[in-house]
């Protein structure tokens, strides 16, 4: 009765965990948690590389086995990894100017 | 020849120092302000030097040409005069604009007498104008607040103005066509005006210098119509034939006017190809001298004379016009014997005289009646005027009269001659005049009196004068100068009395005026030198003038006293000198034309001896009759003038206000041209400043309605425009929140659209991609 798991399968934990992500980035008004989202966002991509390289989408049997898709995933990882150290660098720096974390106060670039 | 050819250098040079003099003083006027007397030995130099050099020009003149030994009137005397150019402005065919000389006697002797006379009265002002050396009050002027007008004085601007005069007229005297003439005619008037009005701050000066030169304006009008008449008929300006840069010979007006009259040419020779040469039988013309009155050239030529007669009355003072002259009387004196008496007044007589070929009958009867007028007229103004400077320029208006009356009745000598003669007595007489008030302060001779003791040389001078003007003299043998030329006019006129009938009272009214004038001459004398002086405070201050004023006067008055004579031992005398000069031929001319026969008898007639001393008789009874009515009225005082005078009141006055000739010109014209001035400013305020106003009105009303269109169509378009712009870009400016969470939702919003979008327009494509798979 269960379907074998199938690309399908990771892009709808990947489509779960974007719009998880997108959510959290367009409700959460806390900067750290908007850096989560950001994480959450980047890992459904990561899931969605890992799964678009899955061997059961390539039409002949037995090719050899492809990486593409994780070794994008490691380096989308490195990325985050700097990314995040980025990213807390200016949360730090909002705290510190705004004394606050929530976004919704820095608006000084308001048209 | 070669000495005559020297005679045009010298006049020249005689007329170009008082214009050197006059630019001298002008430009160093202002720095000469301390030594203000230069200016005037400059002046006094250059005339001075310009009468010597005219008296050499003279006599080379007579050394040339001698005066005949035989009598008078002889037209074989007649000697045709230098005639050239010195410089030419323009020619335009046959019309030739230039400056030329014209030299004859008379010529000669108007350019030597001038000279004189004002070096004369250069040496006298001297005198008279010492007070315009250091700053001036003028007693005349009082200002606002009581006290009298102090003003530098204007020494060399008097002699500047003298300088100029004495240029204009010798270039008047000199020139050889009637451009020129009126160039310098023009150039006079304008010295008159500016040494009438030599005290400008007198109301009564600047008034009386406007008076003299509107009125001269009046003449000066008519004499450019004649000056363009005679261009008309005859085409040139100039008197003698001259010559274009061509080398063309032109006849001149002369010979012009003698064909047009059908009279001998015999002025010229060279041209031969005049219109005169067209008539058949021009030497035997249809009698002696008569006029062909037919033509529209005649007509023409006949107002053409009497346009330039019109320019003599307004510069002589004739009748119409006469009005300026006692009121220019508010110049200096010296300015008053120079211009208004001796020299510029007599332009007039002498321009008649210059052009005495171009005058028709017509014209000779015209100044005939005028000057009669004008001599009755004056004479008997002067018979009640106080002012001892009117009664003196009445009176050279009667001698003006005179003169004009000589010229007008065919005695072409005897008016000059009295121009001579005149000159001299007059210009002594208004220098004794100008001595008197110097002495005194004061022109009112009821002011004066018994000044014979304080000031002996200027009273007998004056005397001297007097007898002259009255024609003083020993009937039949000799007399001062005066009688001599009066006598002479007189005959004449007795001659034209005679010949026309119908004109004999112009000969009792000259006679009846020479009574008249030796009347007010010595009525003139006995009040201002004899009896008992009326005025103690004004005679203790009287005192005889400097010598620079005496000498002048003593000179004149040996001059008014031989000027009539003939040289003793030989016949030379002044009328005999003029008789060189004669342009127009001696013949009695009969002229039976539009205004009935009238005959100009022939000078030579006059001098027949029964005329001669009948005329003489009765001039001279007329005058000693004139003399003993001053004598026993103001010298012995056996009647009381304050009694006659409120006998005949109303003589009296009509006399005293000059025949209410002023009033009489101030209620035609002043008050007209007021009157049409006032119509004028009316039509100015009613109808143009009306519709100009108007018409600003409704450019202003239009400009009101352009600005509200352009404030609301033009600009109202603009500025909304620019809102919907502003609003526009504040609608998207409030999306730029500068939250970022709105900012995310837009990306998402906007990609979700991009995938519907995508989903619609590739969603074949991707379901059949998905499908394949």
């Amino acid at each position: 009765m269960f379907s074998p798991i199938t690309p399908i399968h990771y892009l709808f934990v990947g489509i779960v965990l974007f719009v998880t992500g997108l959510i959290c980035l367009v409700t959460k008004r806390n900067i750290i948690a908007i850096l989560i989202g950001v994480e959450l966002i980047l890992n459904a991509a990561n899931v969605n590389l890992v799964a678009f390289s899955s061997p059961v989408l390539f039409a002949e049997q037995g090719a050899p086995l492809r990486l593409d898709g994780q070794i994008f995933a490691l380096f989308v990882m490195i990325l985050a990894a700097a990314e995040a150290a980025v990213a807390l660098a200016i949360a730090l720096h909002f705290y510190s100017r705004f004394g606050t974390v929530d976004v919704d106060r820095g608006d000084n670039l308001k048209g | 020849m070669n000495a005559l050819s020297l005679i045009p250098q010298l006049l020249f040079i005689a007329w170009m120092l008082p214009l050197a003099s006059f630019v001298v003083v002008l430009v160093t006027g202002s720095f000469l302000e301390r030594y203000a007397r230069i200016a005037g030995f400059i002046a006094t130099a250059s005339i001075g030097a310009g009468c010597l050099l005219s008296l050499a020009a003279a006599s080379i003149w007579l050394r040339v040409n001698p005066l005949s030994t035989s009598g008078y009137h002889v037209a074989a005397h007649t000697v045709s005069p230098l005639v050239g150019d010195w410089y030419t402005f323009a020619e335009f065919g046959r019309v030739k604009l230039s400056l030329g000389y014209y030299i004859d006697t008379l010529t000669l002797a108007m350019f030597v007498m001038v000279s004189f006379i004002a070096t004369l009265i250069h040496i006298y002002s001297f005198g008279y104008m010492h007070e315009e050396l250091h700053d001036v009050e003028d007693s005349q002027v009082i200002l606002a607040d009581g006290s009298m007008l102090r003003r530098p004085g204007r020494f060399s601007r008097f002699f500047q103005y003298l300088s100029l005069f004495g240029f204009s007229m010798l270039g008047l005297v000199v020139a050889n066509n009637l451009l020129m003439i009126f160039v310098f005619w023009e150039l006079v008037g304008i010295c008159s005006y500016f040494l009438i009005g030599f005290y400008v701050e007198r109301p009564t000066a600047t008034y009386a210098g406007n008076k003299a030169f509107i009125v001269n304006r009046i003449g000066d009008c008519g004499m450019v119509l004649g000056l363009a008449a005679f261009l008309t008929s005859c085409g040139t300006l100039h008197f003698q034939p001259y010559q274009t840069s061509d080398g063309q010979q032109y006849p001149g007006l002369v010979s012009h006017v003698n064909a047009l009259k059908h009279l001998p040419d015999s002025a010229e020779h060279s041209a031969s190809d005049g219109p005169g040469q067209s008539a058949p039988s021009r030497s035997e013309a249809p009698a002696k001298g008569s006029y062909s009155t037919k033509s529209l050239t005649y007509s023409l030529l006949v107002l053409a004379g009497l346009g330039l007669f019109c320019g003599c009355v307004g510069k002589s003072a004739q009748f119409p016009l006469h009005v300026w002259l006692p009121d220019a009387m508010e110049g200096p004196t010296p300015v008053s014997a120079l211009i208004h008496a001796a020299t510029m007044v007599a332009a007039g007589v002498y321009l008649v005289g210059r052009s005495y070929p171009l005058l028709t009958p017509e014209v000779f009867l015209v100044i005939a009646v005028v000057g009669t007028i004008t001599l009755f007229i004056s004479a008997t103004i002067a018979t009640t005027a106080t002012d001892i400077k009117k009664v003196l320029a009445y009176s050279t208006i009667s001698q003006l009269g005179y003169m004009m009356l000589g010229l007008g009745v065919g005695g072409w000598i005897a008016g000059l001659f009295h121009l001579f003669t005149h000159a001299f007595f007059k210009a002594l007489l208004f220098l004794g005049s100008g001595s008197v008030i110097h002495a005194c302060g004061t022109n009112e001779m009821p002011q004066m009196g018994g000044l014979l003791r304080k000031m002996p040389w200027t009273a007998f001078t004056m005397l001297v004068g007097c007898l002259a003007i009255a024609g003083a003299g020993i009937p039949l043998w000799i007399g001062l100068s005066g009688y001599h030329s009066k006598d002479a006019i007189l005959a004449q006129v007795y001659l034209f009395g005679t010949s026309n009938p119908f004109f004999s009272w112009m000969y009792y009214i000259a006679l009846l005026s020479a009574g008249l004038t030796a009347f007010y001459m010595f009525r003139l004398w006995f009040l201002t030198f004899t009896g008992e002086p009326r005025d103690v405070s004004i005679f203790t201050h009287a005192h005889e003038s400097p010598r620079s004023m005496v000498i002048p006067l003593v000179i004149l008055a040996s001059f008014a006293f031989v000027a009539g004579w003939t040289v003793p031992g030989t016949r030379w005398s002044l009328p005999h000198l003029l008789e060189q000069s004669r342009a127009m031929p001696a013949i009695e001319v009969s002229q039976t034309g539009r205004v009935g026969g009238i005959v100009i008898p022939d000078e030579e007639k006059s001098h027949d001896a029964k005329i001669h001393a009948l005329v003489s008789i009765e001039a001279f009874a007329a005058a000693i009759l004139g003399f003993g009515v001053a004598g026993l009225l103001y010298g012995v005082r056996w009647l009381q003038p304050a009694d006659i005078a409120h006998r005949f009141r109303n003589i009296h006055q009509f006399l005293l206000h000059k025949w209410y000739f002023d009033e009489l010109y101030h209620r035609l014209f002043v008050q007209t041209v007021y009157a049409l001035a006032s119509l004028a400013a009316w039509i100015d305020r009613a109808v143009i400043d009306w519709t100009v106003d108007h018409l600003a009105l409704a450019v202003r009303s239009l400009a009101h309605a352009d600005d509200w269109f352009d404030r609301v169509f033009v600009d109202g378009a603009v500025n909304r425009l620019a809102a919907v712009v502003y609003g526009l870009g504040c609608w998207f400016g409030q999306w730029q929140s500068g939250r970022i969470r709105s900012y995310i939702l837009w990306i998402v919003v906007g990609l979700v659209a991009l995938f519907i979008m995508g989903t619609i327009y590739f969603g074949m494509a991707i379901h059949c991609a998905v499908g394949a798979s």
